[in-house]
């Protein structure tokens, strides 16, 4: 007999249902007067620095209908490549830039707008330069375990084809679908759950 | 979200999480979960190991916390009015896995009402509205990671899937971690339920042993007298290695 390493076991996932929007964004579902705005619709103030940018996100499921009923979470560094959290040690970042953004898509069409800024350049763990992107985190119904997957920007094609992630995906083909095209200062980011044009995932 | 918020002792962590078990979470494709059919990915995911990206996360202060966001019975209700159903305490630890507790982090719930319907526009089951209850709450863990809320014990309800599926009486939990790559939602059972095991969603989970780690205690010690019942529901977040010899370039 050895020593148990005692670990324990992660809390199991389970879909977040067709009523997240209850708990996580309460005044969107109707639910006024418990919290006072929802968490995650404001990323920038009028004083955060770098580029104002939009990012128009869809998520497309394999009968190719956009979700009307899903949650979206972005996660990115600020215009000078630095992290609003404890865990990142380079720096302080912008404190007009919260670097985190939850939105529900429209009941109707499917989309969901955030209105933030470019993000800077943040290092690989080798202390390669990775490509600017935003982390993306999609819950919904029929969704048992949250998707994570990046979204990089259309832009930027000398730092993507440099990207150590990217650079990571053996199909090269399936690289685009990561990239957003840019139309003025909006990039659509169509996110494809299945079909020829699935999305990379990660397992992170 | 402000670093201040860490006591000066302590630094944060910084190593990269164990990876995730995708054998003890439910797979992405689920038939008996109709909806998983179209809305899960059939490609590999591409494994990665954890960057600034994912081992970093927003942190939220207490100011965001309202006095009554942990008290579901009051926060939706009228003045001197509370909602309707057997009145329960839900309290417990967040932990890595690695045992140790998870300050500071943000915890939101969702729920629905003691007749299993919730406040949401596309909801049609004919269980009545509690005008008094409107089904959200929230609280951040304190040091040693534990919380607690007050709510309602809520309905089992019917919804289309099967013929016939019921969901077992269940709360939502969405749970920050320290990193973005420990995000989770996940859902909390009530101890002796029998609708449980005939759950398409509980059944996703392939594990027994991840199902009943889902499952709230009755812990009577907790409990108010001549008030509310207490369960116990720990709920446990990805661990991470040391930081001493992580896997950097020299002198970075
Ligand atoms: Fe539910």
């Amino acid at each position: 007999m050895v020593q148990a390493l005692g670990r324990l076991k992660e809390s199991a996932s389970q879909t977040a249902g067709p009523y997240v929007h209850i708990g996580l964004t309460p005044n969107f579902a109707g639910i006024s007067g418990v919290y006072k705005r929802d968490l995650g619709t404001a990323m920038v103030n009028d004083k955060t620095r770098g580029e104002r940018i939009r990012v128009n996100i869809r998520v497309i499921d394999g009968a190719g209908s956009p979700l009307n009923d899903a949650l979206v979470e972005i996660w990115q560094a600020d215009a000078a490549g630095i992290y609003n959290s404890p865990s990142d040690l380079r720096g302080s970042a912008d404190p007009n830039f919260t670097g985190w953004g939850r939105l529900p898509t429209d009941m109707t069409t499917g989309e969901c707008l955030f209105e933030t800024i470019k993000p800077g350049r943040v290092p690989f763990f080798d202390g390669r330069k990775m490509a600017p992107h935003l982390t993306v985190w999609i819950v919904a119904r029929g969704i048992n375990i949250g998707l994570h997957t990046r979204m990089y920007f259309g832009d930027e094609e000398t730092a993507n084809a440099e990207d150590p992630v990217l650079m990571r995906i053996e199909q090269r083909e399936r690289v685009s679908t990561l990239v957003a095209p840019r139309d003025g200062d909006v990039y659509k980011f169509d996110i494809h759950l299945q079909g020829i044009n699935e999305t990379v995932f990660f397992d992170i | 979200m402000t670093k201040s918020r860490l006591p000066a002792n302590r630094t944060p962590e910084i190593g990269a999480f164990f990876p995730r078990d995708r054998n003890w979470h439910p797979p992405a494709l689920t038939p008996a979960y109709k909806t998983s059919v179209l809305r899960s990915p059939q490609r590999p995911l591409l494994s990665l190991d954890n960057t600034l990206s994912e081992l970093t996360g927003p942190v939220f202060g207490h100011n965001i916390l309202g006095e009554l966001d942990n008290d579901l019975i009051h926060n939706f209700a009228g003045p001197g009015k509370s909602a309707i159903g057997p009145r329960i305490l839900v309290y417990g630890c967040l932990l890595d896995e690695r045992g140790i507790g998870v300050a500071g982090a943000l915890l939101e719930v969702w729920q629905a009402n003691a007749g299993g319907r919730y406040r949401h526009k596309k909801e049609t089951y004919l269980a009545p509205l509690d005008p008094n209850f409107g089904g959200c709450g929230r609280t951040i863990t304190g040091e040693d990671g534990s919380y607690c809320f007050r709510t309602i014990q809520p309905g089992p309800y019917p919804w289309p899937n099967g013929p016939n599926d019921w969901r077992p009486a269940h709360i939502h939990f969405s749970i920050f971690g320290h990193g973005f790559a420990q995000r989770l939602i996940t859902q909390m059972y009530f101890e002796g339920d029998p609708m449980i095991w005939r759950c398409p969603i509980v059944r996703t989970i392939n594990d027994r042993r991840a199902i009943e780690g889902l499952i709230a205690a009755l812990d009577m010690e907790a409990t108010i007298p001549m008030d509310a019942r207490a369960y116990k529901f720990d709920i446990v977040l990805r661990g991470r290695r040391s930081t001493l010899f992580e896997n950097r370039i020299e002198g970075n």
